[in-house]
Formats: structure tokens, sequence, C-alpha cells
């Protein structure tokens, strides 16, 4: 079968990713929250930490700080405090204790910048099921909530008066982000997740016409970035998780510089 | 019955009190402007009557399955959100192309239906917003500070859009506003708030109450009677309920 074959199992991963990242990057562009998309997915390495210590799996570890620090954060912007300098003492703080915690580690041996740049060539069975799992749960729960999470997005408001409480679609997307940083770990790692979410969303605008359309072409931009950078990084045996994440910026390029010549033809 | 009826509403955000002991009601037809100088608690007290923020003390009652139609102050896009005024118009529930397009007639922006939203003009938004609040045959339109933005002809003309719209729904209407001379002339009933309602009545009689001129002097009376047009109907339901 396709997933006893490491490069399958993958594709499968990076394709995985990039459809649970797609759509959650587009409210992560459309909000301004790429910040905040940063801050969970570096805290994240504090539950790798955490679940390795445990003898946990590391899946679970990460979605539950992740969980916590999304939570933690969405709850208290709006109050006043400054969500920008708290976003900047969580994320770097979890990040540095996660690492000093990694360290005290002694009878596991890990390799850490697999954690941080993900290790795309070592996921395994179990790990294809786990992100495919995550990757359905999130693009369900989007797609469920799609016209209200739109709404709320535009104006809270706006969604309040026609019954929808954006508070709640905030915690829908706080627990979407959590997943997504989840499963992908393996795949690009703490650092890069929020290339995935940010990069193919941006590239995508420039083709797009309505909300869904952009969703749309940042799953198919993303899946595009994870197959030729694994395709890359075979070749000229390079790092498999900077390698998607290169060919996505060059995408994003190639897509911006295009975009004003599409948009002229079209006119004409 | 009323449509919104609010009783000694008080609302708090964190330590600071925002409104003390606010009781109104807007009854079925009628358009009610909320005046009052800056940091009077205007867009609160609309969020509270909407539900969007819970009053501290007192009760809001709303009657059963009510319809509200909301124009918020100023719509915010970001650049990075492609969305064109037909999808716009479908959130959060679809509807019909043809419902879509006599709702943007309605308001004089037809031509507008496949324009991106980030691309419209201040008045033209106004327009878009204000033919989405249409949408759902509201019961009460609600229209906070709707006009920002707009120079005095074009908020003139906005507001007599909003008047020509009451006659042909029979809907309710409640703004908020600083504009006080132009929005003034529209309305059936003005409060006047500040924290509390200072004075509240027909328009002639809150421009000469002595609360009102104290907070904004006397210098916008005058000006009521250069936007004041000739009523062709009466607006009996709106006085009485002042009165």
């Amino acid at each position: 079968m396709i997933l006893d074959n490491f490069l399958w199992r993958a594709a499968l991963a990076g394709v995985g990713v990039a459809v649970a990242a797609a759509p959650l990057g587009c409210f992560v562009v459309w909000r301004r929250m790429a910040y905040f998309g940063d801050a969970t997915a570096h805290a994240a390495i504090l539950g790798v930490a955490l679940a390795l210590s445990a003898d946990l799996p590391v899946f679970l570890g990460a979605l539950a700080v992740a969980l916590a620090v999304a939570w933690t954060v969405s709850s208290l912007s709006g109050r006043n405090v400054a969500v920008d300098t708290l976003l900047g003492v969580l994320a770097h703080s979890a990040l540095a204790v996660g690492l000093v915690a990694v360290s005290f580690l002694e009878n596991v041996r890990i390799d850490l910048m697999a954690f941080l740049f993900g290790d795309i060539l070592a996921v395994d069975q179990w790990d294809v099921l786990v992100i495919w799992g995550g990757a359905v749960a999130v693009a369900g729960l989007l797609a469920w909530r799609w016209s209200a999470l739109l709404t709320a997005t535009l104006n809270e408001d706006l969604a309040y008066a026609s019954g929808i409480d954006p508070q709640r679609e905030k915690l829908i997307l706080t627990l979407t982000l959590a997943l997504v940083v989840a499963v992908s770990i393996k795949v690009v790692g703490v650092l890069l997740i929020g290339a995935m979410l940010i990069v193919p969303p941006a590239a995508a605008r420039v083709f797009s016409r309505t909300p869904e359309q952009m969703a749309f072409i940042a799953g198919a931009i993303g899946i595009v970035s994870a197959l030729g950078g694994l395709a890359a990084s075979w070749h000229l045996d390079t790092p498999t998780g900077p390698t998607i994440v290169t060919v996505a910026a060059a995408l994003f390029g190639i897509c911006t510089l295009a975009g004003p010549v599409i948009r002229a033809s079209r006119r004409a | 019955m009323s449509l919104v009826e609010a009783q000694g509403v008080s609302v708090r955000i964190g330590d600071t009190p925002i409104l003390s002991n606010v009781s109104l009601t807007i009854g079925r037809g009628e358009i009610v402007t909320i005046v009052g100088p800056n940091g009077s608690g205007k867009s609160t007290l609309l969020k509270t009557l909407l539900g969007a923020i819970a009053p501290s003390a007192g009760q809001i009652r709303r009657a059963s399955r009510l319809r509200v139609g909301y124009v918020p102050q100023k719509l915010h896009i970001d650049p990075t959100l492609p969305l064109p005024v037909s999808r716009f118009l479908s959130l959060p529930v679809p509807v019909p192309k043809a419902t879509a397009l006599s709702a943007l007639e309605r308001t004089g922006v037809a031509g507008l239906i496949h324009r991106q939203v980030a691309d419209l003009s201040g008045g033209q938004m106004q327009r878009v917003l204000l033919a989405r609040a249409l949408l759902n045959d509201p019961q009460l339109l609600v229209l906070d500070e709707a006009t920002q933005g707009l120079d005095q002809a074009g908020s003139a003309a906005f507001y007599r859009l909003i008047e020509e719209l009451r006659s042909e729904l029979g809907c309710a209407v409640l703004m908020v506003s600083h504009e006080l001379h132009v929005v003034m002339a529209a309305s059936d009933r003005v409060i006047c708030l500040n924290g509390h309602v200072c004075c509240e009545g027909a328009p002639e009689h809150v421009a000469s109450a002595p609360e009102y001129r104290a907070l904004f002097g006397t210098g916008t009376h005058g000006a009521l009677a250069l936007y004041r047009h000739e009523h062709d109907h009466s607006h009996d339901h709106g006085r009485k309920a002042a009165e």
C-alpha cells in the first residue's frame, strides 16, 4: 500500500497541511492575525517538550499548549491589554522555556531541528492519519461556520445585529489555529507554520474576486508548494520544511508580479 | 406594543460608567434620533439595545422575533479580502440576486452590484450598507452615525432617503448622529443623551430646551430651518409617543 512508501507518506502529509492551513490562513490574513498565528506556533514547542517528558504523543502536547496560548491571547484581547506586547511576551517566552525544557530531557534523544523546521520525510502512517484527521476537522469547522466567520470578520456589531456572536466565531478560529499548529509541526516545524498560513493566501489574493475563490486558490498554491518543495528538497538534498516555504514564497513573488498583467488583460 | 423598550438601563465598561438610568421606547414606524456630544454613550446605547453589550442594571425588552436592519458607523474592509457587493449582501444569509438587486435599486446603487466593496466611496458604501439592512424586511432600522465622512448635501440626501424608506416600508428608524441640524429635521422624536437622557421630544422642542442648549449652544438652532422640508404626510404616531 502507498503508505508503506516514505515519499508517498511525505506527499500526503504535505498536502494535508496545505488543505488545513489555506482556508484558516485566509482568515489570519483578513483579520490581521499573522502575529497571533506565529505566537501560537512558537509556543507549541513547549507542548512538544512536555509531551516527550510525559511520554505522550507530541501531537497531543502541542495541541494542548497551542490551545491554551491561543485561548489566553484571544480572551485577553479586547480588554485593555496591549495585545501586541502580550503576544510577544507569550510567544518568545514559551519558545524559550520549551527549548530549555527539551534540554532537560536527558533520557530522550530528540532532534530539536526536526521540531523547529519539520521532518516531513520521517512521518509514519500514524502521523499521516493524524494530519488528515486534523485537516478534515479544520476544513469542516471552517466550512460549517464560513458565513458567520466572514460576517464577524467584517464587523462585530454587524454580526451581533445578524444574530451571530463574534466571540464564538473567534473561539472557532482559535480552536482551528491550535489544530493546524499541532498537525503542521512534523511537516514544516513550529518556526515555519506561520509561513504556511500566510504565504499561500497572500499569493492567492491577486487572482481572487470572492472570499471562497481565495480560499480554494490558496489551497491549490499550498498543495503545489508542498509537492514542489518535497521534490526540490529530494533532488537538491535540502531541508524539506524550509524548501516547501521557499517554493511558496517563490509562487507568491510570481503571482504578485503577474497580478497586474492578468488584471489588465481581464479588463481589455 | 413598542418594538424596543429600555427601562432604567445602566452600562459600565470596565470601571467606567457610560450610561446611567436610561429609559426609552421605540414605537412602530417612528424615526427617533439620539444626539449627544462625543463620549456621551450614543454608540454604547445602540449596542446595548441591539444586545451586543449587556446592561449592568435595568432591562431591555425587544418585541419577539424583531427584525433589525443595522447600518454600522463605518465598515473597514481589509484590502486583502476580496468581496463583491453581491456576495456582501448574502452575508450571513444567502439572498436571491433579484432581492439583492431590488434592495440596491431602492437605495439608488443597483449599478454597483459587481463592484468590490473595498473600492466603494464613502457615500456608495453607506448606500450599500443601507441596502443590506433592508434585505430582511426590517421592522427597525438602526443607523450609527451613518453619514460620517459625507458632505452636508450628501448626508441631507441620505436622511431624505431614510424618510422615504420609512414611509414606503413602515419600519421604525433609530439613529445616532452628531450632525444635529440635518438629522433633527428628519426625525419625529429626538433624544438628547449625555450619559443620561437630558431631554427628549419633538425636534423643535429639544432644540429650544435649556439642557440641549447647554450641551450644544444656540448656534445650531438656526440651521434646523435650513434643511427642514415640507411634509406631504403626517407622522402622528411619532408625535404621540413624544408627548
